[in-house]
């Protein structure tokens, strides 16, 4: 059974999750960000999952490992997706939408086909690895992509002020991520450590949410705010 | 080692991100001006400066809260207190850190005033629905 905190991280979690949902409806923005609301609706539903694995069988037991890679492979390659989304959103003026879409099909076909290179030497079961290797491989290029999106929203002077601050959140999740996973390896058996990755996890949907609530679609701002230090 | 060189290099762009990202947020305020009801209360004369922020807080905390501004003023406010500790730790050794610093703390201040302004407002409404009845 998770303790008292993972319990209270994850209702927090679900909560907003509810909320970026619900407010995307009522403000009419679901289908404008849908892969988004998708991403939040899927990790809702892999919760529910995992919930319903844990109560049956252990933390450690192999179903679990199975039931966690799993959806949060399928988790993954929804973000990525999100990702995309908006970055096509960004260069929609530019009218290279399409070409996006074909470079981030490219980019998800070619990260698979990497991981399966590395996986197919490893003795270990196949599916498995791969589910937890793509994961992984596909959070950086997601990492990547954010941060390059991040450069060309600077680079077009991006006005629009709920694309730009859900970029940015990404870009927080991403870099926050990153750090936990790195402190993770540098001191494991830090209890505080253990709940950065779940905490993280309720970031994305309560700054999305926020962003949907605070601004209209119409919100504009001035670009040249958004460096962090103006040239 | 490889740990500790993501770890720096994740902390980086996270202070990246977090301070476009209160830009993102203050900058949405830019367009409009603090109203003669604030500059009254506050003393504020021709624009804010960062030095306003703390008084202007203050008088937010007299007026009936709005929901919808609560998370904005509380991560500007993190900001705030962030630019300080900057503004202390690195004055001294780069005077460009310091004028960056302070221009910082002046949108906040209008941030913070432009709440403010929308809270009188709200006040106001208020008053009037009671007096009505």
């Amino acid at each position: 059974m998770p303790s008292g905190i993972a319990l209270a991280i994850w209702i927090v979690g679900t909560c907003a999750g509810v909320c970026f949902v619900t407010c995307s409806l009522i403000r009419g923005s679901f289908l404008r960000y849908f892969f988004l609301n998708l991403y939040v609706i899927l990790s809702l539903f892999a919760d529910l999952i995992r919930g319903a694995v844990l109560r049956f069988y252990a933390l450690d037991s192999p179903q679990y490992m199975y039931a966690y890679f799993y959806t949060d492979c399928l988790l993954t390659i929804t973000l990525f997706v999100a990702v995309i989304s908006l970055a096509s959103r960004v260069f929609a003026e530019l009218n290279v939408s399409g070409y996006v879409r074909l470079v981030a099909v490219l980019l998800l076909l070619g990260t698979a086909g990497f991981t399966y290179a590395v996986v197919a030497q490893s003795s270990e079961r196949l599916a498995t690895r791969f589910a937890l290797e793509l994961s992984q491989n596909l959070y950086f290029v997601g990492l990547v992509l954010t941060y390059l999106l991040w450069g060309a929203v600077l680079k077009l002077q991006e006005t629009r002020t709920r694309l730009v601050q859900m970029i940015l959140s990404l870009g927080l999740y991403f870099s926050a991520y990153a750090g936990s996973y790195a402190l993770v390896n540098l001191a494991p058996n830090s209890e505080i450590v253990q709940y950065l990755g779940p905490i993280l996890g309720c970031f994305l949907p309560v700054s999305w949410a926020l962003t949907i609530m605070r601004y209209s679609e119409d919100s504009r701002l001035t670009p040249a705010r958004l460096v962090a230090v103006p040239r | 080692m490889m740990a500790a060189f993501i770890l720096a290099f994740s902390l980086l762009t996270l202070l990246m991100f977090f301070v476009s990202y209160c830009r993102s947020l203050t900058a949405s305020s830019l367009h409009t001006s603090i109203s003669e009801d604030v500059r009254d209360v506050t003393g504020i004369k021709v624009r804010a400066a960062g030095r306003d922020y703390a008084r202007v807080i203050q008088i937010l905390q007299l007026c009936p809260d709005r929901p919808e501004d609560r998370s904005g003023l509380q991560i500007v406010g993190a900001y705030y207190s962030f630019l300080n500790l900057l503004e202390q730790g690195f004055a001294k050794i780069s005077p460009a850190v310091r004028t960056w610093a302070e221009e910082e703390r002046a949108s906040c201040a209008h941030f913070a005033a432009v709440a403010l302004g929308r809270r009188i407002a709200l006040n106001r409404e208020m008053l009037a629905q009671q007096v009505e009845f």
